[in-house]
């Protein structure tokens, strides 16, 4: 596929450089919300909603923002939208806004914004930057659904809140609490680790650059990169 | 003051910003090889968020309450936090090197602790008063503290132990996490 069109990027977001099983970016709002798929979705569509409109404007002010305050000035963009998408919630979706809590202001340090930001859309045009944003964000929303899907069929035995297992299903309580986060995503990044390396039996296993670590400097949040 | 001592223990233990809310696994998880790098970069995190949480508190308070500005919270609070940071960094290699030689390092690395910009976030929720509001945080971050340095000790016996190839690295400390999260789940009833 061609570089830098619209279907290129959308497969790139979704399937290449998927923000959640290949990058693991973004762990804090994916452990944390995913105890059933309509929050996974929720927050998936929001983050997508806020990083498609902040690629767009950062692409847009590229050549106007100067280069030593790009990272305020990225922060103030994603911040102001989150700030929209956060009252459009509570007024449009209260049960949701209720139910993600304070995962909504915190997009504003999800990783994949500010990483897509820095990496992308302060270098590109616009229409590849936009459906970058959609891209990452489907991507983001798919792995939250399924994560979500996945801990709510174990933890309470339905999935969007329909009853699926039959009722004779005792239903492990404990995946939809904090601990089966951390259990999901283990299995998660072991299966990962076992599928590099029947492609490459000499494959470092166990995440050896960036994830789950946000190494990304752009992740940082730092104003100015005062010390280089 | 009991009030304080509810918050506190309740932020500090019950509700552990790792262990139960997700905030700060970044560094949870990347700086918890060694006990010795996982007090340091806890120390770092209880300076940091009780000063933002104090500051926070107060910029809340005292400026965006009377201006009705509320609505402004997140973008004045991440940029006053990644402000902040910095200037506690240049302050720290000016004034105090023999701390910033400890400290130095773990720096920057919080700023991309989300649990900075999380407690902020709580403290307005929980409608805390700047006194309140810092207790938290300075609790929130002792109980990171607590929290990252168990991790690192376990971690350091874990590297002696015949794992299953695919488990080496990170899904093994990400399981050793879930095990800490259901034993901190015995505190629940403490208040």
């Amino acid at each position: 596929m061609k570089p830098n069109t619209p279907a290129e990027r959308l497969f790139n977001g979704l399937i290449k450089e998927n923000p959640t099983f290949v990058m693991m970016l973004g762990m804090c709002p994916t452990l944390a919300v995913t105890t059933s798929a309509m929050n996974g979705l929720g927050m998936g569509l929001t983050t997508m909603v806020v990083l498609t409109m902040s690629n767009m404007i950062i692409s847009l002010l590229r050549k106007v923002i100067p280069d030593g305050v790009r990272m305020p000035a990225f922060i103030v963009v994603v911040a102001s939208f989150v700030t929209i998408v956060q009252f459009l919630l509570e007024g449009f979706i209260p049960a949701l806004y209720a139910s993600l809590g304070i995962y909504i202001p915190l997009i504003v340090v999800n990783c994949i914004i500010l990483g897509r930001a820095e990496a992308y859309a302060s270098k590109n045009k616009v229409i590849p930057s936009i459906f970058d944003g959609i891209g990452m964000g489907l991507g983001f929303t798919l792995g939250l659904t399924s994560i979500g899907i996945f801990r709510e069929i174990l933890g309470a035995g339905q999935i969007f809140g329909f009853q699926i297992m039959p009722s004779s299903y005792e239903s492990i309580t404990i995946f939809i609490l904090a601990p089966g986060a951390f259990f999901v995503l283990a299995m998660l990044v072991a299966l990962q680790n076992k599928l590099k390396m029947k492609k490459d039996p000499k494959a470092e296993t166990g995440c050896g650059s960036g994830c789950a670590s946000c190494t990304n400097s752009a992740c940082g949040g730092k104003l100015l990169n005062s010390d280089k | 003051m009991k009030e304080l001592l509810i918050i506190a223990i309740g932020s500090a233990i019950v509700n552990n910003v790792v262990l139960s809310q997700f905030l700060g696994l970044c560094p949870f998880l990347g700086v918890s090889k060694k006990i010795e790098t996982a007090a340091g970069m806890g120390g770092a995190v209880i300076f940091v968020l009780t000063l933002s949480s104090f500051v926070t508190s107060l910029v809340y308070s005292f400026i965006l309450v009377p201006t009705d500005l509320v609505y402004l919270q997140t973008i004045v609070f991440i940029l006053v936090i990644a402000a902040l940071v910095q200037l506690v960094e240049m302050v720290l290699k000016k004034m105090m090197p023999a701390l910033y030689k400890s400290l130095g390092v773990y720096l920057p690395l919080i700023t991309t602790n989300c649990a900075v910009l999380g407690i902020a976030i709580i403290n307005v929720q929980k409608e805390y008063n700047v006194l309140e509001g810092t207790v938290n945080g300075f609790a929130t971050a002792v109980g990171f503290t607590i929290s990252i340095i168990l991790m690192a000790g376990l971690r350091e016996k874990i590297e002696y132990n015949d794992i299953p190839k695919p488990f080496q690295g990170m899904p093994i400390v990400l399981l050793t996490a879930g095990l800490m999260s259901i034993a901190f789940f015995g505190f629940s009833g403490l208040i």
